[in-house]
């Protein structure tokens, strides 16, 4: 046989042996985890989303009308497709690792059947952080902090570089059809974590005494707590999460 | 035997692909000093959707690599393919210009479509999904046309390693393409999307650009030196070595995820093992140099390659060193990844297509460079800038990775970083001018057709060969 043709079938197997090593063996691994439908993930609405439409009343009801499994799903979908659109997920990752201390900062480290489901087809745990994780951030930050947050991202956030997004808002300043989604997509990221994530606030706050806690403001910090029903009350605690487990090692 | 080579390549599509290259190269810089503004609060267009920071960085990054690598490795292929097999191409006068026109309204369609929102949430596979079947077609059509003068060689003598390299790539590229642009974006969810994409990502870069830019390299750097490779030996174990670790690398885009550790720790060990195979490539053509070094003083192409190889190597050990899992928990996810990115795509493979387009843009225009000194200032001052970038970068990864471990305030990692992004931005402003003059001279040199075409050729214009 000729060689220039050894070359090409070896080249072609070796290229199928490292595909099969590198994603399909992966495949096979996690194809049990059954993948979740858009409805399957509708019958856990995360609470924000219940308070959206009731923090935006006006806006949620002329584009989604009532807050239920249905309008979640219009909402999620929007937001996930906006999330992609605006190219979110360059700058921010979805996934907790099990170093660098990630799940002090962060919370539950990312487990792989949280990301069988729809809302991760395309995947997005990404390569680069300028921003955050998101993958567990529900709860986090209220609503309303994240409409404030996407209207003018540096009066939230002093000096942060994540510009405005002043296409989620109407002509008058009120959030529009993608405003509520994208806040709804981000509210559900990790919202199926926080059960285990109000154990945790309970014991970092029955650890730790907040300090120092001032100069720890609560939107640099992604505190491991959810504060989501009181955010003013976020603020002690934030500090409290990160302080002490900080310097364990 | 000059003009018998030169008859059967196509000056025009040469041309064609390395104006588009060029002028493709440009928008690329635009766009990426525009995305680097926003860091530093200086965003020209806030509020204006479709030039948002994140879809102008997603022109920057699809621009490089289906703009300016494809055009300009097609351009390289356009001419050296016929030269090293003495056969023409497939179809130069309708597939030749049909592939130019498609691959221009492509990157157009991309390009539009990112910036209207259209884009897949997969690294470098954001091609919109209407476009990707033109893609995969165009691949297609770009393998028939280049195996086709290898084919016909391959029936009569032994091929030389620029040819296996070349064949690897056009072969490898669709399916890859295929694989990246489809599966994780319409079939496989989640962690084994992320798996899948990973290879993608790695599979775009090892198993089209590194091939098809070291087999160029094996074409043109014993053609300006005008002496034959060092070793073939070398080059044949250069070439195994890429064809059977770069396929298992992928997953180390994703280190710690929960994508099953049998294939991180591949990923890893290949990566680490595939160092040889780079080095015995290097030292090949390290070696190839060997007595004849001062010819970099005079020939401005050869010194683009040569800096490049030197950069591929820098970039190379860097991989490994930066895949290990321990340095995994600090520079993943920081800007020390953007650093080594702009090392490779520009500083290596840029650096070689500049190299391969000063050669040959004199030629196929029939005249001299227009001016030595502007080459020399647009060299020196891309070089550095992209060195300052890449140190910079590194730097600043460095700093946020120990930020985040060091659980300070998310703010803080912004804040450190903020010197960084303005050198980032400083640098690029110094490659932006280096750019410029390289255009300025790239047009001069176009318009100046003095020179016969026979002196042309004889003084190896441009090339300044000896």
């Amino acid at each position: 046989m000729k060689f220039s043709r050894i070359v090409l079938i070896v080249g072609i197997l070796f290229f199928a042996f490292g595909t099969f090593w590198q994603a399909v063996a992966p495949w096979l691994s996690l194809k049990k985890i059954p993948v979740k439908s858009l409805e399957d993930i509708a019958k856990d609405v995360p609470r924000e989303f219940y308070m959206l439409a009731e923090d935006y009343p006006v806006e949620f009801n002329k584009y989604f009308g009532k807050a239920d499994e249905k309008s979640f799903m219009v909402a999620l979908k929007t937001g996930r497709d906006i999330y992609i659109a605006d190219i979110c997920w360059q700058c921010h990752s979805q996934c907790v690792r099990p170093v660098s201390r990630e799940e002090i900062r962060f919370g539950r480290i990312s487990y792989p059947s949280e990301y069988n489901n729809v809302m991760q087809l395309p995947q997005l745990l990404s390569t680069r952080r300028v921003g955050p994780d998101l993958i567990r951030e529900s709860g986090v930050h209220s609503n309303d902090w994240h409409a404030a947050h996407f209207k003018d991202t540096r009066s939230v956030v002093p000096g942060t570089v994540m510009p405005s997004y002043a296409w989620f808002f109407d002509k008058d300043g009120h959030l529009n059809k993608k405003g509520l989604s994208v806040i709804t997509y981000v509210q559900w990221l990790g919202s199926w974590t926080k059960p285990e994530k109000y154990v945790l606030q309970a014991v970092n706050t029955e650890a730790a005494k907040p300090e120092s806690s001032e100069s720890v403001k609560t939107e640099e910090v992604k505190p491991a707590v959810s504060e989501s029903a009181k955010p003013e009350a976020a603020k002690p605690e934030t500090g409290a999460a990160v302080k002490p487990e900080g310097g364990k090692p | 035997m000059k003009s018998e080579q030169d008859s059967i390549i196509n000056y025009d599509l040469v041309y064609a692909h390395i104006v588009a290259s060029i002028v493709l190269l440009a928008v690329v810089f635009l766009a990426g000093m525009l995305y680097s503004l926003q860091f530093l609060h200086l965003y020209p267009f806030p509020g204006i959707e479709f030039l948002s920071p994140g879809r102008v960085r997603t022109v920057h990054t699809n621009g490089a690599v289906y703009g300016f690598i494809v055009n300009g490795f097609t351009a390289a292929l356009y001419w050296a393919l016929p030269r090293l097999t003495g056969q023409r191409v497939m179809n130069e006068k309708y597939l030749g210009w049909f592939m130019f026109i498609a691959l221009q309204g492509a990157v157009a369609a991309t390009a539009i479509g990112i910036l209207a929102g259209d884009s897949q949430a997969i690294p470098w596979g954001e091609t919109p999904w209407y476009v990707d079947p033109f893609i995969v077609v165009w691949l297609l059509l770009a393998l028939v046309q280049f195996t086709t003068p290898i084919y016909k060689l391959a029936n009569k003598e032994p091929l030389y390693a620029a040819n296996w390299y070349m064949i690897a790539g056009l072969v490898w590229i669709p399916m890859v393409y295929i694989m990246g642009n489809y599966v994780p974006v319409f079939f496989v969810p989640g962690i084994a999307g992320a798996a899948i994409t990973g290879t993608w990502i790695h599979d775009a870069v090892g198993l089209y650009v590194t091939p098809i830019g070291w087999g160029l390299c094996y074409y043109f750097i014993p053609v300006i030196l005008k002496k034959p490779v060092w070793s073939h030996a070398l080059s044949l174990l250069g070439f195994w070595g890429l064809a059977f670790f770069y396929p298992l690398q992928g997953v180390h885009h994703y280190l710690w995820s929960p994508i099953p550790m049998y294939a991180q720790y591949a990923a890893v060990l290949s990566t680490i093992v595939l160092e040889l195979a780079v080095v015995s490539v290097i030292v090949n053509f390290m070696m190839t140099l060997k007595g004849r070094a001062e010819a970099l003083k005079e020939s401005i192409p050869l010194r683009w390659i040569y800096v490049g190889i030197i950069n591929y190597a820098i970039t190379c050990f860097q991989c490994a060193i930066q895949v290990l899992l321990t340095t995994q928990k600090v520079i993943h996810y920081t800007d020390w990844v953007v650093g080594h990115a702009h090392l490779i795509m520009y500083g290596t493979f840029g650096f070689w297509i500049m190299g391969f387009i000063s050669y040959l843009w004199p030629k196929v225009n029939h005249s001299e460079t227009y001016s030595k000194a502007l080459d020399e200032w647009a060299f020196w001052l891309l070089l550095l800038g992209m060195e300052l970038m890449w140190v910079d970068l590194l730097a600043g990864g460095l700093i946020q990775g120990f930020t985040w471990w060091s659980l300070s305030p998310w703010m803080d990692s912004i804040r450190y970083s903020f010197p960084f992004w303005i050198g980032r931005t400083a640098s690029g402003t110094l490659m932006s001018i280096g750019l410029c003059f390289y255009i300025y001279n790239f047009y001069k040199t176009g318009r100046k057709k003095t020179v016969s075409l026979i002196h042309a050729h004889e003084v190896g214009a441009g090339g300044g060969v000896r």
